[in-house]
Parts: structure tokens; sequence; C-alpha cells
């Protein structure tokens, strides 16, 4: 055992008509992520966290993906951004929310983490600190692409608030734990909320990564909901629900982000493993069939003994593995 | 089996010198926020509004002083008991139809006699029509007031317990003195909340808020109203406008002793923990001690289901936009079908180790007990001096444990145990 590994993930949930060249688009992205990180585990220049930091900017910065350049957009009518990480050897951890003009939202976690006395900063709060902080910033517009316009309206006139994955919430009152199960019992995929599917689903990001020396490390970052209501915090920034890491593994996870922060997804992975002696892959299993409570999610975990893992109860996940021993994969379906 | 309740108003570095002057009111107020949540559970109040109820009675006398303070000085109680009374809708049994109307929150089921939950018009949550007890004779105290009036008396259609506490509240300089919020380095309040209700793992969280009354309640309404979780500073505050909650000038919850706080924090150029001692000198605040940032309520019903709440101002001299632990499920506040927890103490303690959730995962995926499980987070999993907790079991058993100085605290049980504590000793 041991030896580093990686994985990343573009989101849970996929548009079943998505066109092909997105689909290969997405492949594409997702596995130069796994390249730069390999390069950087390979070369053993940089620790787990720094790899997870490089990762999940590179996944940012492409409009692809939900999150930084390419976020989903609120009611408003803005990009309201939130992104966590997480060091597992002495699980320090940073998160930032309602992030508006920053660039890479993952790196001024990472900035909260290594640079304030908090673990978390939202909002205004984030904006001044990351100002005091000099990371680039950049108009708002920057991350508000053509086709999430499109989305947003589109949403809107069905005035429904659309997950990461494009399904629309029915009954809204009735949103609790039962929410998930109602949603896939009055709507199908295909519907899609009447998007055309050639508007391809924003998702969010995640990185995990275990390096040379067995360190695990976590990050998730997030432009959160479609047509969501301004201050809407999701389960991305949560420590213990989109992002955990400790000494025995790192999580990352995407899906429904009420259904994932009711059931502390990210840190059941480790729980599992800690208190009841599960393996990496069985651990995510189980949380993935008794921890969803029939919301939609999917996760990326590695574990210090240099495994990597993922699981999803969603039609699909945008994700890619990579290993020391020269095992590298991508996939989005269920079977690939 | 029964029902239990346990709250606490905050971990920390406690002075053993604490001085009875200081001691006794909080006390005092521990006791009768308790006794307030005895009798709503005896009277058969759901745990998830019972948490509800007491958590907001805390923020009352510790997070949301400046209300009290505020309607003090208009003029009487008159205030008081009305935003008592708009809040207190949620839980006091309601003797006419004349009381729903004067309270735009009340369900539909408001104008016969019975526990009243917001939201009671959503179908499947909260309490249905059947489960709302006439309480008229549940309600220790009440006399054979006629007409269905009104037990106190005064045109409130309150219980006399909770007049008893907004009165002391009132006249109690400790109280009136103004333990508001603590402030962020602009000298700002933003306060927290969240409410989790075990059987369902329906939660609801708010942070950022600088106007609302109460946290928890808002929390609660964010549950209870939205598809989502957890809103935050300006969304959190239009919302808590659309759904007309109280609210005030943010200047309220700043009094003189939180700002002299904050100054000391500054020249010391720490943040400080909300409880913590005044730095460098005592002398320099008389209410040093008084800054208790953080309260939380745990409670299990007679039906056995089991809810937590928890509400803080946070750390003087914070950081602008800084989140603790407090509104994040599985930190501060968790609940399931096994247990409910609240936490107190330094937030980024508890967030890394998932204080709350990992007393239940302990329970749930080793088989502890509750007692053991919480022990184990409170020694194995946090650094000493960060943190503390009060949890219940879904069979009523109680614990209360913390690595720090002390805990102000307090618990009953239905057999007849009852504690206020501080330290361990005591």
């Amino acid at each position: 055992m041991g030896g580093w590994a990686l994985a990343v993930h573009g989101g849970a949930g996929v548009d079943p008509n998505l066109p092909e060249e997105r689909q290969e688009e997405a492949k594409r992205l997702l596995t130069r992520c796994l390249e730069m990180g390999v390069a950087a585990l390979r070369s053993k220049s940089l620790s787990a966290v720094d790899v997870v930091e490089l990762v999940v900017r590179e996944l940012e910065s492409d409009p692809l993906f939900n999150s930084g350049r390419g976020s989903a957009l609120t009611a408003k009518g803005t990009v309201e951004m939130e992104a966590s990480i997480m060091d597992g050897p002495k699980r320090r951890c940073g998160a930032v929310s309602g992030v508006s003009t920053v660039k890479n939202p993952i790196s001024l976690a990472r900035l909260v983490m290594d640079k304030s006395p908090h673990s978390y900063l939202a909002f205004g709060g984030a904006e001044e600190f990351a100002r005091q902080q000099g990371v680039e910033v950049v108009d708002n517009d920057y991350f508000i692409t053509e086709d999430n316009l499109q989305m947003l309206k589109l949403a809107k006139e069905a005035n429904k608030i659309v997950f990461d994955y494009r399904i629309p919430i029915i009954g809204l009152e009735t949103c609790g734990a039962s929410a998930g199960a109602e949603i896939r019992d009055t709507t199908s995929p295909l519907q899609m909320n009447g998007l055309p599917i050639s508007v391809y689903a924003p998702e969010t990001v995640g990185c995990v990564v275990v390096d040379s020396e067995g360190r695990c490390a976590a990050g998730t970052s997030t432009g959160g909901l479609m047509n969501k209501m301004s201050g809407r915090i999701g389960d991305s920034p949560l420590i213990g629900a989109g992002t955990y890491a400790c000494n025995i593994c790192s999580v990352s996870c995407t899906g429904e982000g009420e259904a994932i922060i009711r059931g502390t997804l990210a840190r059941d992975v480790a729980a599992v493993m800690e208190y009841k002696g599960l393996k990496l892959q069985e651990a995510v299993d189980w949380v993935v069939n008794n921890r969803l409570d029939g919301g939609q999610a999917g996760m990326i975990a590695v574990s210090s003994e240099g495994e990597v893992a993922y699981g999803f109860n969603s039609n699909a996940m945008f994700r890619g593995s990579a290993t020391e021993d020269g095992f590298m994969e991508v996939g989005i379906w269920e079977s690939t | 089996m029964g029902w239990a309740i346990a709250l606490h108003g905050g971990a920390g570095d406690i002075p053993f010198s604490l001085s009875s002057e200081r001691k006794a009111p909080r006390e005092e107020a521990l006791r009768q926020c308790l006794n307030l949540g005895v009798e709503a559970l005896k009277a058969n109040g759901p745990a998830l509004d019972v948490v509800e109820l007491v958590g907001w009675l805390l923020e009352l006398g510790v997070v949301a002083a400046g209300v009290v303070m505020s309607s003090a000085r208009e003029g009487g109680g008159g205030n008081v008991m009305g935003q008592l009374r708009k809040v207190g809708a949620v839980f006091w049994p309601l003797k006419s139809s004349a009381g729903a109307s004067s309270a735009p929150s009340f369900g539909p089921g408001a104008e016969r006699p019975g526990w009243v939950a917001r939201g009671q018009t959503t179908p499947g949550h909260a309490l249905g029509r059947e489960s709302a007890l006439p309480c008229t004779n549940r309600w220790p105290h009440h006399g054979s007031d006629s007409g269905g009036g009104d037990a106190s008396g005064d045109g409130s259609g309150l219980p006399p317990s909770s007049l008893v506490v907004v009165r002391e509240l009132e006249n109690n300089r400790y109280f009136n003195a103004g333990i508001g919020s603590v402030l962020t380095s602009n000298g700002t309040v933003e306060m927290e909340a969240c409410i989790m209700d075990g059987k369902t793992k329906k939660c609801g969280a708010v942070s950022g808020l600088s106007t609302v009354v109460n946290a928890i309640s808002l929390a609660r309404l964010v549950m209870d109203k939205t598809p989502h979780i957890y809103l935050a500073f300006d969304g959190a505050e239009v919302f808590a406008r659309e759904q007309g909650v109280e609210t005030v000038d943010a200047g309220h919850f700043i009094t003189q002793e939180n700002i002299e706080r904050l100054k000391q924090a500054k020249e010391a150029n720490r943040v400080q923990i909300d409880y913590t001692q005044p730095i460098p000198k005592e002398s320099t605040t008389p209410n040093g001690d008084s800054q208790l940032g953080t309260v939380g309520c745990v409670a299990v019903d007679t039906q056995g289901n089991l809810a937590t709440a928890t509400s803080t101002g946070g750390l003087v001299n914070k950081m602008l936009g800084r989140i603790g632990d407090t509104p994040i499920i599985g930190a501060g506040t968790y609940a399931n079908g096994l247990c409910a927890v609240s936490a107190t103490g330094k937030g980024e303690a508890i967030m890394q180790a998932t204080v709350a959730r990992d007393v239940a995962a302990l329970m749930e995926y080793k088989g502890l007990s509750l007692k053991d499980a919480a022990k184990y987070v409170i020694e194995e999993c946090t650094p000493r001096g960060t943190a503390g907790l009060v949890a219940v079991s879904g069979s009523g058993e109680i614990t209360m444990p913390f690595n720090t100085t002390g805990m102000f605290r307090a618990c009953a049980t239905e057999d007849g145990h009852s504690e206020i504590a501080i330290w361990t000793s005591d």
C-alpha cells in the first residue's frame, strides 16, 4: 500500500442527453486536471493540500463547471461563490461563502486557513479579507456566462430553483428530508424543466489528494444553485458536509446540498472508517446508500494508504482518478 | 424514557472567583429558562418548539438583551410583552381568536386553546391539529381563568411563568446593563443560530444577522419556509423582512460594555472568545465575565422526539464575516434519532472536530452510550480549554461535559433530576 493518489469531480447529476462534444470537453478538462496533479505529486514538490488548491484553481478557472467562472446565478443574476479546503494531518480548514469578485475562491479559503485566526469567512468580510490578502479580484461579470444567463431565465420562467444538476424542486413548502424523493417521483430528468438539452449543465468541482507521505487533503468549490436565494449557503463550504479531511482519508462531495448537510456526508465517510473499521470504498458506498435519505449526491475520496474511491446515487458524476501505480480513469456515467 | 432538557449559556474560562453578584443572576436566568422548558415539555410540547422557546428566552436574556433594554426605556414592559407574545405565540396556549389576530404568525389552529406551532399550515410538519393539546389545565399555576381568558391577567395571553421571566429580565440591572452580542472588529454585531429536528433531520441556520431580534426563530423559519437550510448576511436579513420577524436597529445590540470590551480586545490585539475574562484587567469592565455569546438547548419530549438549538454573537473582535461552529450542522449543532447536541467554545476547534456530529456518530457507529460518546469527543477530539456541550439521548439521558474552566449549564429530567452548575465541583 501507500503511494500518492488523487481524484477530481465536476459535479453529480448530468443531463442524459448531454451532447457528445460536451462530454468529451468535460473529460478533457478532468484529464488535464489529473495530469496537473499527477505531475505535482510525482515531483514531490507540493504537499497534498497544495495539490488540492492547484487542481481546484484550474477547475474554477475553466468555465465548464459550476465554480469560479461559469458559476450558477442567484435569483438576482449575480454570482455568490463558496469553497472550502481541509488539510488532514492537523485537520486545519478554511472556508468562504458569498464571494463575488474573487477569481479563485479555493485560494481565498486556503488563506482563511493559513492567514486568519478563523476557519470561515463570508460575504463582505470575505471580500474585505481577499483585498487585504491581495488575491486576484475581477468584476462580478467575469463569472457570468451567456449559457448561465439563459439558464437563469429559463429557471425563472419555471419559477423554480434549479439544483445544480437541473432537476426542479417540486413543493417548496415540503422541502424537508423527503424533498429529494418527491423530486424524483414527479419529474423525469429528461424533462429537465423545459431546459434545452443543448445547454450545458454546470457543476460543483472538488479534488481529494493523498501525497507520497500519506497526508490527505480535500477541497470543494461551487457557484451553488441556479436561481438560489441570495445568501444561501450550501454544503460545499461546510466542513464535514461538502469537504472533510483527517489522518485517514479526505472527501469531497457534490449534489443536493441540503441532503449532504443533513447527512454530514464527508465527515461520515471518515467516521465509519474510524469508528466502524470500514475500508475506503466500503465507507463511500455505505454513506451513499445510508446517509442521503433520498437525496442525490456523489463523492470522491482517498485514504492515507493511497486508495482512491468514488460513489454516487445520481445518474452520473463527472469524475476522474489517478494513483501512483499508473492507474488513471475519467468517467461520467455509471459504468464507463 | 421520559422527557429531558439541558441548556447552556456558554463554556469558557469562567473564573472560580466569579462574584456572587455576577453568578446569581446568571444562575437565576438558567433556572428560569429551564423551568419554562420543563413546563413546556410537561405540557407535551414538541422538542423542536421547546428548544426554540428556550433558545429564544436565552437569546432574550443573553444575546439580545438590547431588546429588553430598549423596551424598558420606551416605557415599561408593554413592548417586551408584545415581543414575547409574538414569538411566544408559537408555544403558549392561546385562549381566544383575538389573540390570533394580533399575531400574524399564528396558524389556522390558533383560535382554539392549545399548542400552536408556526408553520402549522405546512402539511406533515410540526404540530398537526390533532396534536395541539388543550392545555389550560396542563400549565402549572393556571387558575380557573374565565372565558378562556388569559392566565396572567394582563391581556398577554401568557402563562404566569413566562411573565416571571420577562419581569425578572426587565427588573434585573445585570441583564439590562446590556449583555449584548459581542462585536466584530468593525464594532458591529453579527449573530448566528441553528436549529435541528432529530427525527426528520430537518434543520435551519442563519449567519451574519445584524437586526433580527431572535436568530433562532429565523433559523426555524429558514427550515420551515425555504428550500434551503442555511441563509446568511443580506440574504438572511431580506428573508427576515419577508417573513415579518421582529427587527431592531443594529445599534440596539451595541452597548457601552461590549464597545469597551472590543476596545480591550483590540488593544490586546487578539480575538477574544466571547466568554473569557476581560483583558488585561478585570477592573476595567465590571461585567467582564458576562460576555456570554453562545446559548443552546437540547430536549427530548414525551414522544421521544429530539431537537437542538444554538445561538451566538460569536467572538469579540472577530473579523467581519467570520462564521463559527454554531450555525454549522454537525459542528455546533446536531440532532438525529439517537441524540441531540449543542456545543459551545472555540468555534474553529469545534468545527474541525465536527463535535456535535461526532457524539452522534460514536453512538451510531461504535455503540457508545451518550455519556461515553460525549466524554470521548470532549476529552480526545478537542484541545483542552476549547469545548463544552450539552446533549440528551432519545431515552432521556443527559450529559454536559466540557474541557474549559467552566460552562454555564442546567438540566432536568422527567424523573426529577435537576441541576444548575458552572464549574465541575459545584
